[in-house]
């Protein structure tokens, strides 16, 4: 077993907290794990990514090689597309639909979809909606965790333990929105590979 | 939020895990400044519980040298002790690192340097193993978070047994990449022991000239440690049409080219000085050499000397690997004459996305005022700023500043373009870069009324870093009337948009003083505020 996801967005908008219960969760399994984040000038809201990279193997490399992700995991549309050189040729590409708008020649919504819609393996998902209905905004990107969920090569059920681990601390009620920010975005990725 | 997966095992950046190495092998004290990508090691011992009960000293240093300094007087006493700082801040603890060389150590002594090929968050990508050759100290530099960990260890042994500061170079990825660790029975600090002998540490040019042969000396001592460390390997394999030279991080990325096992030799290199014995076998056995190196040709140059070497060297001097830029896995595998494994290209609908002032910091509302008083009345030309947050004010909208160089750079640069006769001449420093390397400029401006007005922006923080201590805190105004500058023309303000006409006739006063003006806008960082718990 081995994936190698890029999780990508915007300095601020909570990537790590992604990788962090994924981390947890391919630990606890025993697995092999190498993330690599980014510090510093790129968190005051300029692009950002993570290479995660989990494996039942020892991993060498701290970064995922060019063409060999699985899935592009992102928080944000533009940012999506940004990463396409890391990614397999049959790899997935997920991501949340709402921008973050903080540059004056942000591209047409259209023109991202677009471009997202010639790949085989996408999946586009309007997380803030689907985080809000499960209780707050904030769980967004615990909405695309959900979404994610069958790419991993995780047990949903590890998942859902490792949001009991990684929130725990912070109380029943933050535990059970995100857990139910992630059955819906779990649920949402099933309806569209249907 | 942190996964601890046991006791013995722990889910570390690799800054934690050198922190945690530490810790665990004896150290009483950590000294560092804040800097990209070593921030996190200091940090990681200000969170410890452990360190806190054995009352490891971890408080922030004013800048690089003092805590490479700090460091050395506590190896003096006898104690393990670690100093930590990113690459460009070597060089502001030059002085001290290049001599603490010839004072030697007596407590065990780290000094970790973190460098950022690619410059993801600094102005040059310098490889500190420089250093540590122009310094004749051993230099570590691990492959992994586990290395990382364990080099602590090993480190500060080394450092005890031939009584020698180790330098450990690490560069960005490995500093904020995370992976299990497994950890060892910690051990207990030193007590106070001072050196043998007492005047081992005073470089009166007697002394210093016989430390400094003892030195060379050494240094035939520190090779053959290299030659039979167990981060120096040679690995054995049949085809020898090919040798590689993988040094730290260099060594991953070959490997994960090979995942059925690499078909050549390799010489996996984390320990300098160079390993003689194991490169003249590689030299001997092998056709040509492939030089797998983060950072600058260090190897490679060394390799090569004066002549052309029989045997052919491949690396970043012939443009096997770019000669500037951090290592990726896809890079080597192109050196290593494999195919390509680039997915498709960026569509042209993704716009660059540069880092921009957080939404409602006080550096915008500054910056709109000076560019007010200063660029639309004088033209561009004028400003000179430093390292912070506040270099963002280079983009547009604002483009407001012309320099940004080295930390303190823009007090002193604007003096000399003052004594050259620029007029107006601006700085902008924030509070923490004044305190770090900006006191000193200041005072040479005061010594001679040079006309320039210094803007500190004090923020109450050091927040590019990520929001530690800064030593200005409370404190500008005071430092600012020991220099000797008049209390008249030490101007505080708020940076808020409804103080905008304020601000700016503040600065159109004291560009008109004829003298040196201090203007502090006065504001604490968005971003602490919404850090600080909200019952206080």
């Amino acid at each position: 077993m081995k994936k190698d996801i890029i999780l990508a967005g915007v300095g601020g908008q909570g990537i790590l907290s992604i990788a962090t219960i994924i981390g947890h969760v391919a630990v606890k399994k025993n697995l092999h794990l190498k993330q690599a984040e980014v510090h510093g000038m790129s968190q005051r809201g300029g692009d950002v990514q993570s290479h995660l990279r989990i494996s039942d193997k020892p991993i060498f490399s701290d970064l995922v090689p060019h063409g060999g992700a699985d899935i592009i995991l992102s928080v944000e549309p533009m940012e999506s597309l940004r990463y396409l050189p890391w990614l397999k040729k049959e790899g997935w590409v997920i991501t949340n639909t709402s921008p973050y708008i903080n540059i004056t020649n942000y591209p047409e919504m259209d023109v991202i979809l677009g471009e997202l819609k010639k790949r085989k393996n996408h999946i586009a998902i309007p997380a803030e909606d689907l985080a809000a209905e499960a209780g707050t905004k904030r769980a967004m990107n615990i909405v695309m965790l959900g979404a994610a969920a069958q790419f991993l090569g995780i047990d949903f059920a590890e998942l859902e333990d490792g949001i009991r681990a990684v929130f725990g601390r912070k109380g029943d009620k933050i535990v059970d929105v995100n857990l139910k920010a992630l059955r819906a975005g779990r649920d949402f990725t099933d309806k569209a590979t249907a | 939020m942190e996964a601890k997966l046991s006791d013995k095992k722990q889910l570390l950046l690799g800054d934690e895990a050198i922190a945690q190495g530490a810790i665990d092998a004896g150290a009483s004290g950590f000294y560092a400044y804040p800097g990209t990508p070593s921030t996190e090691i200091l940090e990681y011992v200000q969170r410890s519980r452990v360190a806190q009960e054995k009352g490891i000293h971890s408080q922030w240093s004013a800048n690089e040298k003092t805590a490479v300094e700090a460091g050395l007087g506590m190896s003096y006493a006898g104690k393990r002790t670690m100093a930590c700082m990113k690459h460009v801040g070597l060089n502001v603890a030059a002085d001290s690192f290049v001599n603490s060389g010839i004072t030697g150590a007596n407590g065990g002594y780290i000094i970790v340097s973190a460098d950022d090929p690619s410059m993801h968050s600094s102005q040059n990508e310098q490889d500190s193993r420089f250093y540590g050759k122009f310094a004749f100290m051993p230099v570590l530099e691990p492959s992994s978070q586990q290395e990382a960990y364990d080099m602590c260890f090993y480190g500060f042994d080394f450092s005890e047994k031939y009584k020698i500061p180790v330098l450990m170079r690490i560069t960005t990825r490995l500093a904020h990449s995370r992976s299990g660790v497994e950890l060892k029975d910690p051990r207990e600090p030193n007590s106070i022991t001072l050196p043998e002998d007492a005047r081992q540490f005073v470089l009166l040019p007697a002394i210093s000239r016989r430390r400094y042969k003892k030195l060379l000396e050494t240094q035939s001592k520190f090779i053959e440690e290299s030659n039979n460390s167990p981060y120096n390997k040679y690995i054995e394999a049949g085809d020898k049409k090919r040798g590689i030279i993988a040094c730290g991080l260099g060594y991953n990325y070959v490997m994960e080219n090979y995942p059925d096992g690499c078909p050549h030799p390799i010489l996996k290199i984390c320990q300098y000085p160079l390993p003689d014995k194991l490169i003249k076998r590689m030299a001997e056995e092998c056709e040509e050499i492939l030089v797998v190196e983060e950072g600058m040709p260090l190897v490679e140059e060394q390799l090569r000397g004066f002549m052309n070497a029989p045997l052919t060297i491949r690396g970043r001097l012939d443009g096997t690997l770019s000669r500037d830029g951090e290592l990726n896995p896809n890079m080597v595998r192109v050196a290593l004459g494999m195919d390509s494994m680039m997915g498709d290209n960026v569509p042209d609908l993704v716009k660059s996305r540069p880092p921009a002032f957080c939404v409602g910091c006080g550096h915008i509302d500054f910056f709109k005022a000076l560019n007010e008083a200063v660029k639309d009345k004088h033209g561009d030309g004028h400003v000179f700023s430093d390292i912070g947050c506040y270099t963002l004010a280079a983009q547009p909208p604002f483009e407001s500043i012309n320099s940004c160089v080295d930390m303190g750079a823009s007090i002193t640069m604007a003096k000399g373009a003052a004594d050259a006769g620029l007029f107006p001449s601006i700085a902008v420093i924030g509070d923490s870069t004044f305190t770090h390397s900006g006191i000193t400029g200041l005072l040479d401006c005061a010594i001679e009324s040079t006309n320039i007005v210094v803007c500190i922006l004090d923020n109450s923080t050091t927040a590019m870093t990520g929001g530690q201590n800064s030593h200005a805190s409370g404190r500008v105004r005071d430092i600012c009337l020991g220099l000797g500058i008049n209390p008249e023309h030490i101007r505080e303000c708020v940076p808020l948009p409804k103080n905008h006409e304020e601000l700016v006739k503040i600065i159109n006063e004291e560009v008109a003083y004829e003298g040196v003006s201090v203007v502090v806008p006065t504001r604490e960082c968005v971003q602490t505020i919404g850090k600080k718990p909200k019952k206080q």
